[in-house]
């Protein structure tokens, strides 16, 4: 089967990079799961996407606002005062933390927006975590004029008071959900219910790459941008390939982004970081590929934190962007297939690197990249300086700020 | 036949449409489940539907939202929801039960295990609201192999030419959604309902019951008119939350009258 994959429109054949197959799976990942209500949406937004992605000027609409708005292409950084205090292989930073928005949820919102005007869709919800993605979709809402719903976990409203504030000052509407623990995965829920009474004339903008399908394909062409950058960046930098690339991992939108044009150059390590929280052992963490199974949630079947019974347990992180029980599809393909290795790092380790990171480079990086970076910093000293190794710094710490300091025994 | 068909056939012949309540599993615990299946039973309802508790039911609205909370607090499992039924059983032989829920309890249970066990325990009919037809091969063939009937949802967003795909394998009954909603929000009216009835039975033989919304006796009355049978959920499990079983038992049997005196719009 031929199919396009990534914003660079190569069609490739027999390739890592060529699913999902015509029901929407990775393997056995993936699919549609969702309410016969949605179902007709569902197949209409697949038709909308596959006859967009087939018309040039809906790419070349993408690439204006991407180049112009959000500042893309985002640098790649030398991390050469971290490189010498670690002492090992060389460290570069994607620094998609530099994007307008200050992450990389709005190479996905940019995408997805411009869909939804193609369809003529009037009004956008989203779901939101750390913030990062319900301002990317508030901040484009405010830019196309459409009226904009964020469904937010109580609970992280509380702990991303400076996100919640950006929403409402761009004009968002923020509904704190209650339910359940009150984080990201309630907060899909509530989107998803909001979604079913309005299908009219709503347009529904996730922010990771899961959900039914089409979503983890889509928000995973829009996020390609950030691994065929580093691509041809890396090589007029250093003229090669990296030997690894590294990134966290909640639903996997930036790792997918990073890893997938990387997935046929077999010399490339891929390595996702988890956020193991309280630790792997502490039952308080949000791990789902190193201790979940596969199950069915949010549309579609992947690895998640569940109990003996099937019910889905809540996740915990620090960093509320990482803090769901599940993973988008195509990281479980991958994972189950052994391309890319999954890691995890706890709350305190990551911790450890937001400060490192923040001494070393002047960089406050968001707690989910912090992650990745902890991984960075146990790994680099073990390889020799002639290795390079690529880190997805997909969001900057300004949002964090206040946890930190709660963590750190500041009061701000 | 099975028994589901066997109580439509039945309606048929009497000329009225069927009240199927809804009881959430474990809400607020075990024996309160048991004594609403039997008293249901006794009050004028021709099938019941149980709802399998799970943490995130994201069809439903606040109420059965918070009925499932409730459940899982008091150790609510799929193994459990079959154990209730098992024992509903020893009384009675009659009632056809539809088990109503989401898809990952019956995964993480094992579909040919729990496809074995449902029917072995006693249940007629599933439910799974979020197994779209694209989907339903991980289940229909366990279910067909096992004669539980698979009963498949039809939205308002469900289009002619969709019906058939849709229809494909289901047996039992139709459940008709009738609002673009949750559970327990909207409702939908009787020019909704006239209007969107035909177009389905155009589709099925199969009867067709209505849920989403339906609260009162007069709603179940209207329903009544056009559909095959009229599913109430949410405002029972109000009512239950606010008071006791006795009182829903009563609104049950108010459902039955409200549904008995109607007559059949002409199809």
């Amino acid at each position: 089967m031929l199919r396009y994959a990534g914003g660079m429109n190569e069609i490739i054949k027999n390739s890592l990079r060529s699913g999902p197959d015509g029901r929407g799976r990775f393997g056995e990942f993936g699919g549609r799961f969702v309410a016969e209500t949605l179902m007709p949406l569902i197949l209409e937004l697949e038709t909308a996407y596959e006859t967009a992605k087939a018309d040039s000027s809906y790419q070349a609409e993408i690439d204006y606002y991407l180049k112009h708005y959000v500042g893309r292409p985002s640098a790649l950084w030398f991390a050469e005062r971290l490189t010498r205090h670690l002492g090992g292989a060389k460290i570069y930073f994607k620094r998609d933390e530099l994007n307008h928005t200050g992450a990389h949820k709005i190479n996905n919102c940019i995408g997805q927006i411009l869909l939804a005007r193609r369809m003529g869709k009037t009004r956008i919800i989203a779901e939101t975590g750390a913030g990062q993605h319900g301002v990317a979709t508030a901040t484009v809402c405010a830019l196309f004029g459409l009226p904009c719903t964020i469904y937010m976990g109580a609970v992280d409203v509380e702990r991303q008071k400076p996100n919640v504030f950006r929403m409402k000052l761009l004009g968002a509407e923020i509904v704190p959900v209650k339910s359940g623990a009150g984080t990201l995965k309630d907060a899909m829920n509530d989107a998803m219910r909001d979604w079913v009474a309005n299908v009219q004339d709503t347009f529904y903008i996730i922010g990771t790459a899961a959900g039914p399908h089409p979503y983890p394909a889509m928000v995973r062409d829009f996020q390609c941008v950030i691994g065929e950058e580093t691509k041809w960046q890396l090589q007029e930098a250093e003229g090669r390939l990296p030997d690894i690339c590294i990134a966290a991992i909640g639903g996997g939108s930036n790792a997918i982004g990073l890893f997938h044009p990387f997935l046929d150059d077999t010399s490339v390590r891929l390595i996702g970081v988890e956020a193991a929280g309280h630790g792997l052992d502490s039952g308080e963490h949000a791990a789902s590929l190193s201790r979940g199974r596969p199950g069915v949630l949010h549309g579609n079947r992947t690895y998640l934190l569940q109990n003996e019974d099937g019910q889905i347990l809540e996740a915990h992180s620090i960093s509320a962007g990482l803090d769901y029980p599940g993973i988008g599809p195509e990281h479980s393909w991958l994972h189950d297939i052994g391309r890319v290795e999954y890691v995890s790092i706890t709350d305190d380790e990551a911790l450890a690197a937001f400060q490192l990171c923040t001494r070393t480079e002047g960089i406050i990086p968001a707690l989910e990249p912090a992650h990745a970076l902890a991984y960075v910093m146990k790994l680099t000293p073990t390889l020799p300086d002639d290795k390079i190794i690529v880190m997805n710094l997909c969001g900057r710490g300004d949002k964090d700020i206040f946890t930190v300091a709660e963590h750190l025994g500041f009061k701000l | 036949m099975s028994r589901i068909a066997g109580v439509f056939a039945n309606l048929r012949s009497q000329g009225r449409a069927a009240l199927i309540p809804f009881v959430e599993a474990f809400d607020p615990d075990r024996d309160t489940t048991l004594a609403l299946l039997t008293g249901m039973a006794a009050n004028g309802a021709d099938i019941i539907e149980i709802g399998v508790p799970f943490t995130d039911p994201m069809a439903d609205g606040p109420i059965i939202q918070a009925a499932g909370r409730r459940a899982l607090n008091a150790g609510a499992s799929l193994r459990g929801v079959l154990d209730i039924v098992r024992e509903f059983r020893k009384g009675n032989d009659k009632t056809p039960l539809v088990l109503m829920g989401y898809l990952n309890p019956i995964l993480s249970y094992g579909v040919a295990a729990f496809a074995c066990d449902a029917a072995q325990a006693g249940v007629d009919g599933l439910i799974v609201v979020d197994l779209p037809t694209e989907e339903a091969d991980l289940l229909l063939p366990d279910a067909a192999a096992h004669g539980l009937d698979f009963i498949r949802l039809i939205a308002p967003t469900t289009s002619d030419e969709r019906l058939p795909k849709v229809l494909a394998g289901s047996s039992g009954f139709v459940y008709y959604v009738s609002i673009t909603g949750i559970t327990g929000t909207r409702t939908a009216s009787a020019e909704d309902l006239a209007r969107d009835i035909p177009r389905i039975r155009r589709a099925t033989d199969l009867p067709i019951a209505v849920g989403f919304g339906v609260r009162t006796p007069e709603q179940a009355a209207t329903v009544a008119k056009y559909a095959d049978g009229a599913i109430v959920a949410s405002a029972l499990i109000e009512k239950l939350t606010n008071t006791d079983v006795a009182s829903v038992l009563v609104d049950v049997a108010a459902l039955a009258e409200g549904i008995r005196h109607t007559v059949k719009a002409a199809a």
